[in-house]
């Protein structure tokens, strides 16, 4: 039987009638395969379908991946976001770019003071500059919220992922541990759990709230994952002997991944702000690190007398917020091409 | 028990042999400590035999077991018990390089086009991923090449192959997806329900599509479906399958002209056809009540609930798929097996009114 | 036969993102009491829309209904107000859906979704309403009604769903059935009971029923008459007898050839070549030249009117009409 295909996998191609390529020695049954594929070829109103790209023999082939890249590329959305995250990551990597002053060196004489010449955002009650201070805590607070979110969404999918996979007693061994750390009380997990650590960095916050974070995410990522392998294209991958891992990267995760996108984004917002309440209670960061969480809250009483102290942190947190929420919609949308 | 006893047209050896094939799914309570409260005998004793280049035609009522057969024929699902043997070979329980090996001659091409395309892969990417997971079909080079020579060998334009499934019409994915199914240069093809989610005027191009392609690769064909009359169109053989158990297995012939199972002469008395004045001279078998629940069937034959001729030996015996007892030296084609005690010839007068043409 | 509804010039837009599609371009028909209309055509071909729009249930938007009239018993439903359709919908006029499952609410039982009909239509009492459901359950032949009434859909199997959408359907004794591909989920042997007890019922309650689908088998024995879509138009309406012996329009009998036929086994299958018409842009002229074995130059530029059909010698055929350039030629190809 495979002899009867050599024509099809050795003949050379002709340009048939109907301009399509059509093997030679298929016999005669390829003058029905040309009448359909002509009447397939120009199917009225097949031309207006919306981003059929006209792909001629010598495109290249493309993929998930370079069309979403092509598609992000042009979407407004994305730059933008793209490009105040950009901005972010240099001034928390290089603040002294833009702010020449030191965070950390005040003058109480100047308590809670409005704006001045050199001093754009006003004092603090403490002194110091505001200005100096947000952009100084940029770099824990994105540390914070992108490691934060980094780690509970790998880790959360990828456990929650391979769970929802192969299911059985792995499953239910991780749908009850994930119950457990739900059922952790933030605050007082935190004041139990950060108190013994005496370390200055980010770390021990950033993992704190990995731990209490990934059940969220792998929730999510559990269910659209078994959502996803019951379609028939994974049985259907399954059946020409595609490999687990074939199966979960090609064919579950691209279709798995849209939820986890929108959830992780959304909780980075939630993170920062985990940070400034722990930061709050005396357990998250601690002075001399500045962060927006810390600069929030101690201004959060004052907040009648002294708006401008809580105005440009929280503006610098939400407009973070906000640049990777739209990042996440924009990455979300360049995967599924039924938007294109 | 092989039906070897209806060879009334040979096609060839036989490339599949089914025997005794069964699958039970336990029924189940509980999360963490599962306890099992039965089965349901989704196929149950199942033996047939596939000859080269033939179709074999599986018909049946939803809940019939037909779709867990066609898994079990192409490994998504292990068999509780019984042996599948390609080419002579046992191949019920390979696993690891084996079993794909086999994979490349039996593949599948499934019932609804919008979910069996992964929506976020290229045309191109589906179709070549078969060269994918088997590299050493086609060279890497090649497998451009190759694959829009499957897309126009189906009958789609090779140029689309950058596109992506939603930008196909459902007539135009279930070609996208019997391309992926011939890309291997597969022996065997199991269509489960291949144009059943289809429109009516795109059916005919699918069938006929199916049609041309095995008459140009000599494939063989199990082709699973609840349309009678596609049914007939297609097959060599038939088999008519309920509760999980073959009721009657026969050539075309056999089966849609003189069925001698209870079920299969109400199951075609009920299919609509298209002609007023043709049905007007046919006799309708309306069953009482619907097929029972393969998790508690009944005991006996399986079809005794709903049958106007069940007697008590029907609760007490399964009836074998053999020839029936009365027609073992009769001749002609009411001579083939039937699982039925009483099974008897009913003349099938629908045929006359068409037979003027 | 006074008609009962009748649809005239009816026309339904879509308005999308991408796009306006247009569903429905000038649909009439009309039923008369104990009449069956089966409306025919594939998917996309606007026969369910005509439905949706006759019975107010069109989502709107992206919906609307840009023309027409829809004249039932002399008053036309669209100039009505939201709660006088309301009013009109169930107790005059019922739909029956294709999926049974998804149209019956899991948390209830059957004997409540029953009731629950005459509680909020007639204001009848809980238990008033759940001896009429059990009479209903009787009526539409379900073994055991007493015992079942209490069973929650899910228990019941699709034959069975099929009849209790049945039964609410008929609960208020409407004067007029839509019934949406009615048995198109159900398995063979599992349709023919439910298409008599569907037909039975109708002549019982002398309604007029309009049975959309896109089977021709299934409605063979039911209807009076059919009419044909095509790309939001009919194409075609004729006695039911006359339509599948002699059709004046290719593109019924491209459908009556290329089904499979259990009483005749042919080499190869008549198939229409290409596919339904993008709705976002319908061909000029007759939309459905490009896939005509017939057309012409005249079918690229000119849109065919229904054309009275008659017999080569002028005698009328009442009921009959095609658009088609070359009836006649297609009603003397047969």
């Amino acid at each position: 039987m495979p002899d009867d295909l050599q024509p099809l996998q050795q003949g050379p191609l002709q340009r048939g009638p109907g301009n399509t390529i059509a093997p030679t020695g298929a016999g005669g049954a390829m003058d029905l395969a040309v009448s359909e594929a002509e009447t397939l070829e120009r199917p009225p109103g097949t031309g207006t379908i919306p981003g059929g790209p006209p792909g001629g023999p010598g495109a290249k082939p493309r993929s998930l991946w370079s069309d979403a890249w092509r598609e992000l590329r042009r979407n407004p959305v994305f730059i933008a976001s793209g490009l105040l995250i950009v901005f972010l990551v240099l001034i928390a990597i290089w603040p002294g770019l833009i702010a020449s002053g030191d965070p950390l060196s005040c003058n109480l004489a100047k308590s809670q003071e409005g704006s001045q010449p050199g001093h754009p955002f006003g004092y603090d009650t403490q002194g110091c500059d505001v200005y100096t201070r947000t952009v100084y805590g940029a770099r824990a607070s994105v540390t914070v919220g992108v490691c934060a979110t980094l780690g509970a969404a790998l880790l959360g999918s990828l456990l929650g992922g391979l769970a929802g996979f192969f299911g059985r007693w792995g499953d239910a061994l991780l749908s009850r541990t994930a119950d457990i750390f739900f059922g952790i009380p933030v605050v007082l997990g935190g004041l139990v759990f950060l108190s013994v650590i005496t370390s200055t960095t980010v770390w021990p916050v950033v993992g704190f709230i990995v731990l209490l974070g990934w059940p969220q995410i792998s929730r999510i990522a559990r269910g659209s994952v078994i959502t996803a392998k019951q379609n028939d294209y994974v049985q259907a991958a399954r059946a020409l002997g595609a490999s687990n891992t074939r199966l979960l990267l090609r064919h579950v995760a691209p279709n798995a991944v849209a939820p986890v996108i929108v959830v992780a984004t959304i909780a980075l917002g939630t993170y920062i702000s985990l940070e400034a309440t722990l930061s709050y209670l005396g357990v998250g960061l601690r002075p001399p690190t500045v962060s927006w969480g810390i600069d929030i809250s101690n201004a959060a009483p004052q907040i009648r007398n002294a708006p401008h102290m809580l105005l440009w942190p929280a503006g610098a947190l939400s407009l973070t917020v906000l640049a990777f929420i739209m990042l996440g919609d924009a990455v979300r949308d360049a995967l599924d091409p039924k938007l294109r | 028990m092989p039906p070897e006893a209806t060879e009334a047209r040979p096609t060839g050896e036989p490339i599949l042999e089914v025997r005794d094939l069964a699958k039970l799914y336990p029924l189940t309570r509980g999360v963490v400590f599962r306890r099992k409260i039965g089965a349901v005998r989704a196929v149950d004793t199942v033996s047939f035999d596939l000859r080269r280049g033939e179709t074999l035609g599986i018909v049946g009522e939803s809940g019939c077991g037909k779709s867990t057969l066609a898994k079990m024929l192409v490994h998504l699902e292990r068999p509780t018990s019984g042996r599948i043997l390609y080419k002579g070979e046992d191949i019920t329980r390979l696993s690891g390089r084996a079993l794909k090996a086999v994979r490349r001659n039996i593949q599948m091409v499934f019932q609804d086009p919008y979910t069996s395309l992964n929506p976020r892969m290229t045309v191109g990417d589906i179709v070549g991923e078969p060269f994918d997971i088997h590299p050493e079909v086609a060279p890497k080079g090649d497998r451009r090449r190759r694959v829009q020579e499957l897309l126009d060998v189906v009958g789609l334009n090779p140029e689309y192959i950058n596109r992506y499934p939603h930008q196909f019409s459902g007539g135009q994915r279930q070609r996208i997806g019997i391309a992926r199914g011939l890309a291997l240069n597969p022996e065997i093809i199991i269509c489960d329900e291949p144009v059943s989610a289809l429109d009516v005027s795109v059916q005919a191009q699918v069938v006929n599509l199916l049609e041309r392609l095995q008459d140009e690769f000599g494939l063989s064909y199990v082709f699973i479906a609840h349309d009678l009359s596609v049914v007939r169109h297609i097959s060599d053989r038939v088999g008519v399958m309920y509760l999980g158990r073959f009721a009657e297995i026969g050539t075309d012939e056999q089966i849609y002209d003189y069925p001698t199972h209870p079920y299969t002469q109400a199951l075609l008395s009920a299919v609509p056809v298209p002609d007023p004045e043709a049905r007007e001279g046919r006799e309708r078998i309306i069953l009482a009540g619907d097929v029972p629940s393969p998790a508690n069937p009944p005991s006996g034959c399986r079809f005794r609930t709903r049958c106007w001729k069940a007697q008590d030996k029907c609760a007490q015996e399964v009836p074998q798929l053999v020839v029936p007892a009365g027609f073992r030296h009769a001749e002609g084609p009411v001579v083939h097996d039937s699982a039925c005690h009483f099974a008897e010839a009913l003349p099938q007068d629908m045929s006359e009114p068409a037979s003027a043409e | 036969m006074s008609a009962l509804l009748e649809v005239r010039d009816l026309h339904v837009e879509f308005r999308t993102r991408d796009g306006v599609a247009k569903a429905v371009n000038g649909v009439s028909y009309g039923v008369g009491a104990g009449e069956t209309l089966a409306v025919l055509g594939e998917s996309g071909s606007g026969k369910s829309v005509t439905a949706q729009a006759i019975m107010g249930i069109l989502d709107s938007p992206p919906g609307h209904v840009t023309g027409g009239q829809v004249l039932f018993q002399g008053r036309d439903l669209l100039t009505l107000s939201k709660e006088e359709r309301r009013r009109v919908r169930g107790a005059k006029m019922a739909m029956i859906f294709q999926d049974a499952l998804s149209s019956l609410n899991p948390v209830h039982t059957v004997g409540a979704q029953l009731g629950e009909m005459f509680q909020v239509h007639e204001g009848m009492s809980r238990k008033d309403a759940r001896v009429k459901a059990v009479e209903l359950m009787d009526r539409v032949r379900i073994p055991a009604a007493k015992e079942r009434v209490n069973d929650y859909p899910h228990q019941f199997s699709g034959g069975m769903r099929q009849r209790i959408m049945i039964a609410m359907a008929l609960a208020l004794e409407p004067d007029l059935i839509i019934a949406d591909e009615p048995t198109t989920a159900l398995d063979v042997t599992v349709q023919a009971q439910v298409m008599d007890l569907l037909a039975e019922l109708q002549r019982e309650f002398t309604m007029g029923l309009i049975l959309i689908t896109h089977d021709l088998g299934v409605v063979a024995d039911v209807a009076d008459k059919i009419a044909v879509m095509y790309a939001g138009r009919i194409v075609e309406t004729a006695p039911v007898h006359e339509l599948y012996k002699r059709p004046a329009h290719p593109y019924t009998r491209g459908l009556l050839d290329s089904i499979p036929r259990l009483d005749r086994k042919g080499q190869e299958l008549y198939a229409i070549k290409g596919l339904p018409p993008n709705l976002m842009a319908i061909p000029p002229g007759c939309p459905f030249h490009p896939r005509c074995p017939r057309a012409q130059d005249v079918c690229v530029t000119d849109r065919p009117p229904l054309f009275p059909v008659t017999e080569n010698d002028g005698t009328e055929l009442p009921g009959r009409a095609g658009a088609c350039h070359f009836w006649k030629d297609e009603l003397n190809a047969s």
